[in-house]
C-alpha cells in the first residue's frame, strides 16, 4: 500500500518549520528526527512518563501521544523555546538553583509541564505543584527538589521575570 | 512503539466525516483526540488503513442545554469539561470524574466522545454517565439518533455504534435539584485507570427517606454497568449506616468482575462494595 507523505507545518518556538513526514509519524519523532531539536525527550512511549511533555497551542500534551500530522498549523513550545545558557528563563533558573533535577532526563518535559502550571495558577501552594506533577515521572529526586524549583520559579515570576523565553514569539 | 502504516484524511464536517467512512469500506477509523486510539495502534492492536480526523470540526466541540438535558460536544476534552461552568453547576460529577482521568497533559487532549464510544473496560466516563442516565447523539449514513449509555459496551472496544457513524455528543440528564453526587476511584497507581470507579447520585426527601439514586460502576471488568441492585436497595428507605451497608454488598450483582496481574476478581469484588458505601455514605450522610 502506498502512502502519501503528507506536509506538516509548525510554528516552533517562534520558529516556522515544515517537513514531509508520513501520517504515523508521531509529534515527538517529527520534532526530534525530522526538525532535529532533541531536547524533547521519550521516557515510556505510552503516556505515561511525560518526558515527551511540550505544549501545542499552549496547553501542555504528551508528544508521544498525538500525530505530527494532528499539530499542522498549530504552536509548539519545547524546551528549546524557554530560554538560552546566556538567558535563562525563571523556570530554568529555579531548577538550576534549587537542583531541581539529577540525571535531566524527564527535566525537558518536566519544566514545560510546570511552564503550564504557572501559566494557569502563577502562585501555587505545594500540593497544587504536586497535584500539577501527576504527568511527569522522576526517578532521581524524590520531586522535592522539583517543588522547590517551581516554587523558586514562581518567586522569580512574581518579581516580574517573564516566563516566556527569547526565543518564543507570544 | 510506532503504528502500522495509514492514510490520513482531516473532515471539517460531520458529514464529509460520514462519506469518508463510508467510501473506505471498513479500512478507516475516527482519531479524535487520540488518547485511546493511538495507544492500541502503537501497539499494534489495531491496524487501521486510514484515520479520519474529527479534531477540528468546531460544530463537535462545547457544552450547551437542551430541554433539562446537558449536551457535551464529543471533542470537548477533559479538561475542557472539567472546567465548564454549566457542567460543574448542573452535573458536576461529570465534571469530578473528568478531573481525574489520567493526568493534566492526557486532559488536555483526550475527549468525552472519545473515552466512552471506544468502549475501553478502564474509561472513567462511563460511570458518570451511567449515574446521569446519559445518551449519545450518534451520525451516521441514517441520520441522528440516540443511543442510551447503559448497553452501549458489549465488551473491551466493541460497542454498539454503527458502522460509518460517529459519536457527535454525549446529552446528560440533570438530576433533580435536591440530589447530591460524586465519583470516587481506586485507581491503578502507574497509569490512574481506575480499578474501581463509582459514581453515585442520589436525593434524599424532606422526610429522610432516599427517593432518587443512581449508581454507575466502571474499571473492575470487561463492561461498566449501572449497579441497579444497590439503586433499588435505597430507594425508599430512611437513611441510615445500615441502609448503605446492606445496599453496597449488592455492587457487583449487576456486573462482572475481571482479574489481571493488578487485582484479582475477589479483589476487586470487595473494591467494588467498599467504593460504593464510601461513595453513597458521602452523599448521603
Amino acid at each position: 500500500m502506498a502512502i502519501e507523505a503528507v506536509n506538516v507545518s509548525v510554528t516552533i518556538n517562534g520558529e516556522k518549520r515544515s517537513a514531509e513526514v508520513e501520517p504515523r509519524t508521531l509529534l515527538v519523532h517529527y520534532i526530534r528526527d525530522h526538525l532535529n531539536l532533541t531536547g524533547t525527550h521519550i521516557g515510556c512511549d505510552t503516556s505515561q512518563c511525560g518526558a515527551c511533555s511540550i505544549m501545542v497551542n499552549g496547553k501542555a500534551v504528551k508528544s508521544c501521544t498525538m500525530l505530527a500530522v494532528q499539530a499542522d498549523g498549530m504552536e509548539i513550545t519545547t524546551v528549546e523555546g524557554l530560554g538560552t545558557v546566556d538567558n535563562l528563563n525563571p523556570m530554568q533558573t529555579g531548577f538550576w538553583e534549587e537542583h531541581g533535577l539529577q540525571c535531566g532526563y524527564c527535566t525537558p518535559g518536566v519544566m514545560v509541564a510546570m511552564m503550564a502550571l504557572l501559566e494557569d495558577n502563577p502562585n501555587p501552594t505545594d500540593e497544587e505543584i504536586r497535584m500539577g506533577l501527576e504527568g511527569v515521572i522522576c526517578r532521581c529526586t524524590g520531586y522535592q527538589f522539583i517543588v522547590n524549583a517551581v516554587k523558586h520559579a514562581a518567586k522569580l515570576m512574581a518579581e516580574g521575570k517573564s516566563l516566556v523565553g527569547e526565543g518564543l514569539s507570544q | 512503539m510506532i503504528p502500522t502504516q495509514f492514510d490520513y484524511v482531516r473532515a471539517d464536517s460531520v458529514k464529509q466525516a460520514i462519506e469518508l467512512l463510508q467510501d473506505s469500506n471498513g479500512e478507516a477509523k475516527i482519531i479524535a483526540g487520540g488518547h485511546s486510539l493511538l495507544p492500541i495502534m502503537k501497539f499494534r492492536i489495531t491496524e487501521p488503513g486510514k484515520l479520519v480526523d474529527i479534531s477540528r470540526i468546531a460544530e463537535l466541540k462545547g457544552v450547551k442545554i437542551e430541554d433539562d438535558r446537558v449536551i457535551v460536544g464529543a471533542m470537548t476534552t477533559h479538561y475542557e469539561v472539567a472546567n465548564d461552568p454549566i457542567v460543574k453547576q448542573n452535573i458536576p460529577v461529570l465534571a469530578e470524574a473528568a478531573s481525574q482521568i489520567g493526568d493534566i497533559q492526557i486532559r488536555n487532549r483526550g475527549t468525552i466522545g472519545g473515552n466512552i464510544a471506544h468502549g475501553d473496560p478502564v474509561a472513567d466516563l462511563p460511570a458518570p454517565a451511567l449515574a446521569l442516565d446519559a445518551e449519545l447523539i450518534i451520525e451516521g449514513e441514517d441520520g441522528m439518533e440516540a443511543m442510551s449509555v447503559d448497553g452501549f459496551t458489549l465488551g473491551p472496544l466493541i460497542t454498539l455504534l454503527p458502522e460509518n457513524s460517529i459519536v457527535t455528543a454525549v446529552s446528560f440528564e440533570i438530576p433533580p435539584s435536591h440530589a447530591k453526587s460524586t465519583y470516587l476511584k481506586f485507581f491503578h497507581h502507574a497509569t490512574g485507570y481506575p480499578v474501581v470507579g463509582v459514581a453515585a447520585v442520589t436525593g434524599v426527601n424532606e422526610d429522610g427517606v432516599i427517593d432518587y439514586a443512581r449508581v454507575g460502576i466502571t474499571g473492575v471488568g470487561e463492561v461498566s454497568y449501572r449497579a441497579r441492585a444497590v439503586e433499588e436497595a435505597l430507594v425508599g428507605q430512611k437513611v441510615s449506616e445500615e441502609v448503605i451497608q446492606a445496599a453496597s454488598e449488592l455492587a457487583t450483582t449487576d456486573g462482572e468482575m475481571g482479574s489481571d496481574l493488578f487485582a484479582s476478581e475477589q479483589y476487586r469484588e470487595n473494591l467494588s462494595k467498599v467504593y460504593t458505601a464510601r461513595a453513597l455514605k458521602s452523599v448521603l450522610l
